[in-house]
């Protein structure tokens, strides 16, 4: 576990056993390959994942359109890097939503205890004990779908996670003795909150931050695809395959639905090597 | 034991309370009041307006039309659904038989094929054994079960045209068990597609503990066969971590059957869900989602009793 003044000996250790973990290098350089193909793409090719082409209606791949397009004219490239777009920074963006909500929630329930402890571990148990996706679906037909709405709800539902694996973290390095000692100098409960006790929950943070991306690009293409989540004309992988449903697509034009969902599981695996790679090399001794 | 179920129920009555608070509050938080639809119609009176509301209820404050909603609740009175004017409960009821069926065989054949997997992955590891296990695991769960669904589709219905692409029964109006099996293959797959990779992770981490444990050593040091050892002794305590697992699988397998259901037009409650969503019809939305937090409270208690049948430990506490 690392200590608040990481030591540059440690960090070399780290980066030399997430280097030494193969499917983790792997997994690092998918997912840079990625960000900057959905970021540089459309700004080196005239990409329009919105306008039809007027001479081609559920047209098969050719040159102008390597991957056809869809029922109304639209080419399924441009969707496919502009869906990729939305997908990543819903997944990204919704996390960090997730970590904002929970981590504080986390921290004061194991630092303070009593009935804030109680209040805030009873409501994180009740969350994760209930299917996210029927409350995400139910709040989402509250506010009406969009990419905001899904983003916020996938994030603010995603938070009792991060302020579990807080809370128990929290516990158990708020009576070690360098604590201990820092309340016994008398240094305010904040203080000693953000000097010793943040630093030392950042390794388990950053790993769930990891699988809770992937968790939430997942989430994020499970709404789209029931309808519920990005809405046309802006694409994301998850509504592309929405949009794929009929079964002339499914049987006759594999290239409108198959590219989308492999992206998916591409990504959504990369970012798991990355995140093992992540734990072996902090070699924290946590479970997810 | 007794003691130990009745304080297992007490704790699972606050959750319930609020999932009905947060259910409830989420509703009344909805634009579409059923009065909007009523005000969309140019034929309807005032007075007929101010009469339904009565009726409804919705003259009252939140706290009493809450307390008013849970005492129906309670009496088994889940309302009429916007979308069918059915009664909620009887339309519920009407499609847990399907979703139970499809969730318990998922369940299955997530055990009959991850167990073994993990076994042999713990009983040797960095073998072939271990390597298809770990990458099924992987791949497992970074695969939407919606994408799964098409694959699945598309190779077997499509291509093979070995299964029927969805539904529970054709329609020819005729219902035998060889059919029902053909239906719920694909579906069934799909759905445990994300439970085996976790719970072959589980069986391989609990098994491999307690292949390392003092009593292991003895029953092989005593001479007992190898099949005698891993079976009777290394199974039998390498499984109670994986009941838990399953367990805590009851909301992703719930979760995961929305999603599966909708694919295959299984007619089950997830699918009842989303055309609830979709039609916004609350009074079914609001009693599903209660149904669903009841059937996964009666989820942990059962696995809780099953976790303190086989761990005597437990039970003595």
């Amino acid at each position: 576990m690392s200590t608040s003044k990481t030591s540059g000996s440690y960090m070399r250790d780290v980066f030399r056993r997430f280097r030494a973990h193969k499917l983790a290098m792997a997994g690092l350089c998918v997912l840079i390959l990625e960000i900057l193909l959905v970021v540089l793409l459309p700004m080196l090719f005239p990409l329009d994942p919105y306008t039809s082409d007027v001479a081609a209606f559920g047209a098969d791949p050719s040159v102008l359109h390597p991957l056809g397009t869809d029922e109304i004219g639209r080419d399924l490239l441009a969707r496919l890097i502009y869906g990729g777009r939305v997908s990543l920074a819903v997944g990204i963006l919704s996390t960090a939503i997730s970590v904002a909500v929970g981590v504080p929630l986390g921290l004061a329930a194991g630092y303070f205890r009593g009935i804030l402890e109680t209040v805030v571990m009873r409501c994180a148990d009740i969350f994760m004990s209930f299917p996210s996706i029927i409350l995400i679906l139910v709040l989402v037909s509250v506010v009406g779908p969009s990419v905001l709405t899904v983003t916020l709800v996938i994030g603010v539902l995603g938070w009792p996670q991060f302020a579990r694996l807080i809370y128990g973290n929290v516990l158990s390095v708020r009576e070690k003795d360098y604590v201990e000692s820092a309340r016994a100098v008398g240094e305010k409960s904040f203080r000693t909150v953000m000097k010793y006790i943040l630093p030392n929950t950042f390794a388990p943070i950053l790993i769930a931050l990891t699988f809770g991306t992937a968790n939430a690009i997942i989430m994020e293409s499970s709404l789209s695809f029931l309808g519920m989540g990005v809405q046309a004309p802006m694409a994301s992988w998850g509504n592309i395959l929405y949009d794929a449903q009929s079964i002339a697509v499914l049987s006759q034009r594999p290239w409108l639905w198959v590219p989308p969902g492999v992206a998916l599981v591409i990504t959504v695996l990369s970012i798991n090597f990355f995140g093992d790679g992540i734990r072996d090399a902090l070699d924290t001794k946590m479970k997810l | 034991m007794k003691k130990y179920i009745v304080k297992r129920l007490l704790i699972a009555i606050p959750t319930f309370i609020g999932i009905t608070i947060l259910v409830y509050l989420l509703s009344s938080l909805a634009e579409g009041s059923p009065l909007d639809m009523l005000l969309s119609n140019p034929y309807i009176t005032a007075e007929e307006i101010a009469r339904k509301r009565v009726e409804y209820g919705l003259d009252k404050n939140v706290f009493v039309q809450y307390f008013n909603w849970l005492k129906q609740l309670l009496q088994g009175n889940m309302g009429y659904s916007y979308r069918t004017n059915l009664p909620v409960l009887g339309m519920i009821l009407e499609r847990l038989g399907p979703t139970l069926v499809l969730t318990f065989s998922a369940t299955i054949f997530s055990v009959l094929v991850a167990v073994p997997l993990g076994i042999m992955s713990a009983y040797k590891p960095y073998s072939g054994w271990d390597y298809i296990s770990s990458g099924l695991s992987f791949v497992g769960s970074a695969t939407p079960n919606f994408f799964a669904g098409l694959l699945l589709i598309y190779l077997f219905s499509v291509r093979l045209k070995l299964l029927p692409i969805g539904g529970m029964y054709d329609t020819s109006g005729i219902r035998t068990l060889p059919m029902l099996l053909k239906h719920l293959i694909l579906p069934a797959m799909v759905l445990s597609i994300q439970q085996v990779g976790r719970l072959i992770r589980q069986t391989r981490g609990s098994m491999l503990e307690v292949l390392s444990e003092d009593y292991v050593r003895t029953a092989r040091a005593k001479g007992l066969r190898e099949n005698k050892v891993l079976v009777r002794h290394a199974l039998r305590n390498a499984l109670i971590p994986v009941v838990t697992e399953l367990g805590m699988m009851i909301p992703f397998l719930i979760g995961g059957a929305v999603v599966t259901e909708q694919i295959f037009g299984w007619p089950g409650l997830g699918s009842l869900m989303v055309m609830s969503i979709t039609a916004r019809d609350y009074p079914a939305i609001m009693g599903i989602t209660v149904f669903v937090a009841v059937a996964v409270l009666l989820g942990n208690l059962l696995t809780d009793l099953i976790y303190s049948v086989l761990d005597p430990r437990i039970r003595n506490q």
